[in-house]
């Protein structure tokens, strides 16, 4: 990890810039479900979105992910498909009961 | 036994160009995204399966909550800056950034506190129904990684820094590994926090 | 017990006791106290098993000889009790599974001879290792301590299904904690696995250079990381459920003796059925994939000859590997799911069956032709061949749902896990234990009790467990204490009896093996030399038994790992480390994977 002194500095720069960026979009999601939108699919999809993109902000530079190797890639993704099938399939076994009350 | 022995403690592999602890808690923190995936699944299927289902703004307290998600985001920024100044042969500022990374989540864990027994105050358990089941569920378990997270960071802060004179790199390495773990709890908090508050 | 050699060229101070055999960060000794623990606990796990067969053979009556140990809650008067029954039952199965065959075929093979097939000093996290062993003892004493709380131990079946194992006896919540920290210990475990075999492989041993019991406890580590935190998220559920009043998985209007229960309700009782079958379905395959790492290894040494397909096994364990995630609800068919989703998960379990048959084919086409020797290891990996078979073929009919709906939750099912697992995975066990105790204690196993235990232990074996498919299509349930008190039962209690017999005998046997691993560890015939078996593999080109840091110069790997009876060579063996002296095609390979 040969990082000169200059990268280091650039990489605080960019720190600082992604902190005003989650700060702003923190801002956003809270103003947003202050709206009330109707439609629960929508307000999940706006919320889930906004939370994506400052998860991605994370990950990609706190985390390092954007400059990361192969390996790390190939394991996160492996994870990520399971983590859906997780999500999903036990979900599907249940699809025809959805909102009928137990 | 000892680390040096064990080959790219410290130096990267050159094939896959990581080093072992790099590795390790990556894929550590694979196995946190499917233990908190099941979490996610369960809150899912539980609120998909029910009749009705409050929401979260009308039971918990957003602006409290915004405050905590602000003080948890920032201090991810502070971890970060505490490796950077490591790399930066900053011994000072690396101790500076960790105490204040430590500072806020003590912050965080104390506005917790107040959520927590706002809700007792009021007779409201995890038992009352679902929704604050998984409320305190996975909060709860949020706030015992963050636990876990104080206890890491400090021994990085006070005893373990010793290996900061004897074995610079591997300290190094230690902090970001410590890093890649916050910013993962950081991570969870980001969709927690609009998902139990928010929906 | 293996004696560390003091050749150490370091100049470390001498460790302590403390130090050198308990808490130790040599693999090789933490790999030693998985191995005897794990013993054990498949000692007492095989133990309940006796008891409930007398039980199942002699329902009602009185246990002889040791029937009035038992107490008035469990035995009174030494007649087993329902309670009881369903105590052994379920911790039978996870002591057997948690506690003995995984901690064995993993913890105990896998961190003793993993580290040592790649060249490496150690693991890449020797800290973490011994914490795991450690958290794993701790879920062990859990687990046991369990036995003597009031209300006894879990009793809801391995599976702790809600709500039943929702209102069970404490006994369920200690079973939940000891699940957590045995869930921690392998989560550890399988961190130190992946990245050791990713990051620590000697100079030219390439991913495809590597033994095939390395791939697959590479796989079965992937397999334990990824799928084990659902279930410790249901483990806390669980406990949530029992000791703090929630409904996660009860639902409303649950009616519990003629009492409405006193909860919020809303749960999903089927939610815990998901989490658990996540982890569940892969953890089979946790129990047999080391085992075919180990046959592996023994058959291509008792062959002398490569394994036939070893390229096509490889990808078909990391296919295996793959899928076995997305197959888990082919254990609940019985749930009321859609037939769109039930098919789809009908089909993957179909598809999953692909990899495993060419795995056991690719294994049988490597006897063809072959000069067998015919070790005591042979002979229990060549066993597993056709015991394997038929546990895998018995599994078709529970994989299609239309069958599954006459053979879930039957006998039928206990005899298809069992022929895996049991002449399955732990025949491989053995092979591994008559293979590698050369090399851990410079002392071979006696051949003629090793002989004694292979033939006694296969006959009876399979007298145990035949029986069951016939006795579940004559429609007797699982975990039932009594199959008497139905006609269809008391019609087929002839078979269960003779499972019994055989259950008893094939306990007698394990004397033979007992004695022999006992006796040997002192007065065993020495060794002739490191590698007794000629065996090409890295682990046997260390001292013996391996000092610390294993080799004593880093081995460098040449070519592929089962260079056997290779034409124009004078040897019928090229050990991986040794340089071809004028054979141009072996060299190490390039550093490009």
């Amino acid at each position: 990890m040969a990082e000169s002194a200059e990268e280091i500095r650039h990489h605080i720069r960019v720190y600082m810039m992604v902190f005003g960026a989650l700060a702003v979009l923190t801002l956003v999601t809270v103003a947003v479900s202050y709206l009330h939108i109707e439609s629960i699919a929508a307000t999940i999809m706006v919320a889930l979105a906004i939370a994506s993109v400052k998860g991605a902000l994370v990950a990609g530079y706190f985390m390092h992910l954007v400059s990361e190797k192969q390996i790390i890639y190939w394991i996160l993704i492996l994870t990520v498909a399971f983590f859906i099938v997780l999500m999903l399939l036990p979900l599907l076994t249940d699809i025809s009961t959805v909102g009928i009350p137990v | 036994m000892s680390a040096e022995e064990i080959p790219y403690t410290v130096e990267p592999h050159p094939v896959t160009g990581v080093y072992n602890g790099k590795l390790g808690l990556w894929l550590f923190l694979a196995s946190e995204v499917m233990l908190f995936g099941a979490l996610f699944s369960t809150l899912v299927l539980l609120r998909v399966g029910a009749a009705d289902w409050p929401h979260g703004w009308e039971l918990l307290n957003v602006p409290l909550a915004t405050l905590n998600t602000f003080v948890l985001i920032g201090s991810s920024v502070t971890m970060v800056m505490a490796w950077a100044s490591l790399k930066l042969d900053d011994f000072g500022k690396f101790k500076l950034y960790m105490g204040v990374t430590v500072l806020l989540s003590f912050v965080f864990l104390v506005v917790k506190y107040f959520e927590y027994t706002h809700k007792f105050h009021l007779g409201i358990s995890p038992a009352t129904n679902n929704f604050y089941a998984t409320y305190f569920t996975m909060t709860g378990l949020h706030g015992l990684h963050i636990i876990g997270g104080i206890v890491v960071n400090l021994y990085l802060l006070f005893p373990g820094n010793a290996l900061w004179k004897t074995a610079p790199e591997q300290f190094t390495n230690r902090v970001e590994c410590a890093g890649l773990y916050w910013h993962f709890v950081d991570l969870v908090w980001i969709f927690l926090f609009p998902i139990l508050y928010l929906l | 017990m293996a004696e560390h050699s003091h050749n150490d060229s370091h100049g470390h101070h001498e460790l302590g006791f403390w130090r050198k055999y308990l808490f130790s960060i040599d693999h090789k000794v933490i790999g030693i106290q998985y191995t005897l623990t794990a013993l054990l606990f498949l000692l007492l796990g095989f133990s309940l098993m006796m008891m409930m067969r007398w039980q199942l053979a002699y329902p009602g009556q009185p246990m002889p000889w040791i029937g009035k140990l038992f107490g008035n809650t469990n035995m009174p008067e030494g007649i087993m009790v329902p309670e009881f029954y369903n105590q052994l039952g379920a911790m039978h199965g996870t002591i057997m599974v948690f506690l003995g065959v995984v901690p064995l075929a993993v913890g105990g093979f896998g961190n003793y001879i993993l580290p040592l097939q790649i060249g490496a000093p150690d693991m890449a996290f020797p800290k973490l290792n011994m914490a795991s062993y450690w958290v794993f003892a701790c879920g062990g004493v859990v687990m046991l301590i369990s036995f003597f709380v009031p209300g006894g131990a879990a009793q809801s079946g391995w599976t702790s299904y809600p709500p039943l194992a929702n209102l069970a006896t404490m006994g369920q919540t200690i079973w939940l904690i000891g699940m957590v920290f045995l869930i921690t210990s392998s989560l550890l475990g399988s961190v130190n696995f992946i990245v050791t075999t990713v990051q620590m492989r000697v100079e030219g041993l390439s991913f495809f250079r590597l033994p095939f019991f390395v791939w697959t406890q590479f796989v079965t580590a992937f397999l334990l990381l990824l799928a084990f935190p659902p279930l410790e998220a249901a483990g806390v559920l669980q406990l949530m459920d029992r000791i703090a009043g929630t409904s996660f998985f009860l639902p409303s209007g649950l009616v519990v003796t003629g009492q409405l229960l006193e909860v919020a309700g809303g749960g999903n009782p089927l939610l815990w059925q998901h989490l658990f079958w996540f982890l569940a379905h892969p953890e089979v395959y946790v129990l047999i994939l080391p085992a075919l790492g180990i046959v592996a290894e023994v058959i291509a040494n008792n062959t002398r000859r490569p394994l036939w397909g070893y390229r096509t096994m490889v990808y078909s364990v990391i296919f295996l590997g793959f899928m076995s995630f997305i197959v888990w609800a082919h254990h609940m068919f019985m749930t009321g799911m859609g037939t769109t989703i039930s098919t789809f998960f009908q089909t993957t379990t179909m598809i999953i069956s692909v990899p495993s048959v060419i795995i056991l084919t690719a294994l049988a086409l490597s006897l063809h032709g072959a000069s067998i020797r015919f070790t005591v290891p042979m002979l229990f990996a060549l066993a597993f061949i056709p015991m394997f078979a038929i546990g895998g073929l018995t599994g078709l009919p529970l994989g299609l749902t239309a069958s599954d709906l006459h053979l879930h939750d039957t006998y039928y099912v206990i005899g298809h896990f069992h022929y895996v697992v049991a002449p399955g995975t732990i025949f491989a066990l053995f092979a591994g234990i008559y293979y590698w105790f050369p090399k851990i204690t410079g002392r071979h196993m006696n051949t003629v009790l090793g002989k004694l235990h292979f033939w006694f232990s296969l006959i009876f074996m399979n007298g145990i467990f035949m029986p069951m498919f016939f006795v579940g299509m004559a429609g007797v349930s699982r975990r039932l204490y009594d199959q008497t008190q139905y006609a269809y039962g008391a019609q087929v209690q002839g078979l269960t009896a003779m499972g019994s017999w055989s259950a008893w005998m094939l306990g007698l046997a394990q004397i033979f093996f007992i004695v022999n691993f006992i006796l040997s560890i002192r007065g065993g015939k020495k060794v002739e030399s490191d590698n007794p078996w000629d065996a090409t593999t890295l682990e046997w080109a260390t001292p013996t038994p391996p000092p610390h840091g294993n080799f004593p110069e880093t081995p460098v790997v040449y070519r592929d790992p089962y260079e056997y009876s290779v034409p124009g060579s004078d040897k019928d063996f090229l050990p991986q480390h040794v340089p071809d002296s004028g054979n141009s095609t072996s060299e190490p390979a390039s550093a490009d994977d």
